[in-house]
């Protein structure tokens, strides 16, 4: 069986395609491209879900799923990706995973024997980050994604390490925001991810996704939609005190 | 014309439209043919807030797509297999609700190997024209008035547009959603006050109608908007009430005024034999009506479309795409949104080669 996983979230369009068959858990990576450029994923995503296509002589419908990063992270980003496996699955008539994307982003780090933090920054003073660990090769939520603060998360880290973790990784566009911060507050063992490492990587979002699917975990096309952890400016503000303004001008 | 693709009766186009709060989607045959035409409106979503919500028109593109296309699909009786291409609006509009339709439109088509062309929302207004009048062609005149867009634009011939005027400040609708929402009527405003005026005395004040002198065709808003308000408040000081219904009724005679006047000059100076209508705001009666009158007396063939392809739909986006497509344009899977999209322009859609 094949799947093709899309992330989307941030500045990074990446996609790639999975092979392997189930129950098995060995599968294989057939192709993957990733792209840090500022063109906007509207029009790099799919031309690279077409070429890695051509590449390695698939169709649409060779997929039995589109695994999409399913956020948080930049809406418009997110929307891009999703509309893309929607329509996708759509033709193909096959369903959709939703892999967290932080879950997705720390899983560069599959193995390692440090909490993994991942870090996106959201704007606003927030990021959207989670803990992740692996245990005998699997991986373990710590702390589910969220949109917090960075002190928040900081904290979070300094309780866990002061219970056993052997320090912590810090990746993701908001290490790179964040960093002189987190070097002048992290009292504990840390470190941050290399370059190859330190963003969204669709071959991660695969793998994660064919363990998913393995288990269930898929929903249809129609009802797939993005996951933003964050209302809308207007939703926010409530309608009294929101101005259209702000926004359309 | 040539149509050197396919027999034009039978060309079947899907036509996608996100680019402000509807998510819509339809089939068309033969160009002009409407076999179903879906639209999912977000308004109650967007009614508390005054207007429409970018971010949350955007999500609620998202959530609705999958259905609404399959549904235009079945109302249709045809299947993804049976269409020729898929039409999709690309701008003008909302940069993140373009971009819902756009995604989704050349991802459908790259997975089911169906030519993608991109559509200009304004042109897809002018060509609902074609639905309900059957017999006609360019040339013609055509007055576009919505909530974002007031222009005066000559149809040259299928897929060629010559803008002969534009508002130098607010759109038609834009007035109309302002006076509505100071009088008390709320959000939208085009329907709320066409129905108020009907009880209304257009005569009641006297508001201004504004030329703008580098072109005479442009149209201007945002004086008598400013001339509504300012009774309004004058009205408040001396402690007096207003009427409503004259207010509205008054306001709307000065916008009619306005676009008539302008469109029947530029008219009658190019000798146009054929005119229409297109736009959110050519669903008002009293518009629909005067221009009616007016091109009767000077003898011009007036054509307006069923008020359901006045406001946003799919439907005349499947139709201008068709005339697209059968004029030889593709988008292929770089097609981008483009918010600022100008009439009679096109960005990522060109002639196959």
């Amino acid at each position: 069986m094949k799947i093709l996983a899309i992330d989307s979230s941030g500045l990074v369009a990446s996609a790639a395609i999975w092979e392997g068959e189930l129950p098995a858990n060995e599968g294989r990576i057939l192709a993957v491209s990733s792209t840090d450029y500022k063109k906007t994923h509207s029009q790099t995503l799919l031309p690279m879900i077409d070429h890695l296509c051509r590449d390695t002589d698939c169709k649409a419908d060779d997929f039995d799923a589109v695994a999409v990063s399913v956020g948080p992270g930049s809406f418009t980003g997110l929307r891009i990706g999703s509309a893309t496996a929607k329509a996708i699955a759509l033709v193909s008539d096959i369903p959709v995973i939703e892999v967290p994307t932080l879950m997705g982003l720390a899983y560069n780090f599959w193995g390692s024997d440090r909490l993994v933090c991942p870090l996106m920054d959201a704007r606003r003073n927030q990021v959207y980050t989670g803990l992740y660990a692996f245990e005998n090769g699997d991986m373990v939520t710590v702390k589910d994604q969220t949109a917090t603060g960075l002190d928040e998360i900081l904290d979070a880290v300094r309780k866990e390490c002061e219970k056993k973790c052997k320090g912590v990784i810090f990746l993701g566009d908001g290490a790179d925001a964040y960093r002189e911060e987190i070097k002048k507050l992290a009292d504990f063992d840390h470190v941050f991810a290399p370059p190859h490492l330190n963003r969204q990587d669709a071959s991660g979002v695969a793998v994660i996704a064919a363990g998913m699917y393995r288990e269930g975990k898929t929903v249809s096309a129609d009802d797939h939609k993005p996951v933003y952890l964050r209302t809308s400016q207007a939703e926010r503000e409530g309608a009294k005190n929101f101005d259209l303004r702000s926004v359309n001008s | 014309m040539s149509f050197n693709t396919k027999d034009n009766s039978k060309l079947l186009v899907l036509g996608i439209e996100s680019s402000c709060d509807e998510t819509a989607a339809s089939v068309v045959r033969g160009c002009r043919e409407v076999l179903s035409n879906v639209i999912y409106s977000q308004i109650d979503l967007h009614t508390i807030y005054g207007g429409v919500v970018p971010e949350i028109a955007s999500r609620g593109h998202i959530e609705k797509i999958n259905q609404v296309v399959k549904s235009a699909l079945d109302e249709a009786k045809v299947s993804l297999k049976d269409i020729d291409a898929i039409a999709v609006t690309y701008g003008p509009g909302l940069v993140g609700a373009l971009l819902v339709g756009v995604a989704h439109a050349k991802a459908l088509g790259w997975a089911a190997g169906i030519p993608v062309v991109g559509v200009n929302h304004i042109e897809g207004h002018i060509c609902a024209n074609y639905i309900d009048n059957i017999s006609l062609e360019p040339p013609f005149m055509c007055l576009v008035a919505s909530g974002g867009h007031s222009h005066l634009v000559n149809v040259e011939d299928y897929g060629k547009y010559e803008i002969i005027a534009r508002t130098r400040d607010d759109a038609a609708g834009e007035a109309f959603d302002k006076v509505a929402r100071a009088i008390g009527l709320g959000y939208p405003g085009g329907p709320k006050i066409d129905r108020e005026a009907r009880n209304g005395n257009p005569d009641a004040i006297s508001f201004p109608r504004a030329n703008v002198r580098e072109n005479e065709y442009d149209f201007s808003f945002s004086g008598l908007k400013s001339a509504v308000l300012n009774y309004l408040n004058a009205c408040n000081m001396k402690g007096e009430s207003f009427d409503v219904a004259d207010v509205a009724a008054s306001f709307q005679s000065a916008a009619i005024d306005i676009l008539v006047g302008h469109s029947m000059q530029a008219a009658a100076d190019r000798g146009v034999k054929k005119f229409a209508i297109a736009g959110g705001v050519a669903s008002n009666s009293a518009l629909r009506q005067a221009l009616e009158n007016e091109c009767e007396k000077r003898e011009i063939e007036f054509m307006k479309p069923s008020p359901v392809y006045c406001t946003d739909n799919a439907a005349m986006i499947g139709v201008a795409g068709s005339y697209e497509y059968n004029l030889g344009y593709r988008s292929d899977l770089t097609l981008n949104a483009v918010p600022n999209l100008s009439i009679g322009k096109r960005e990522g859609v060109s002639k196959k080669s």
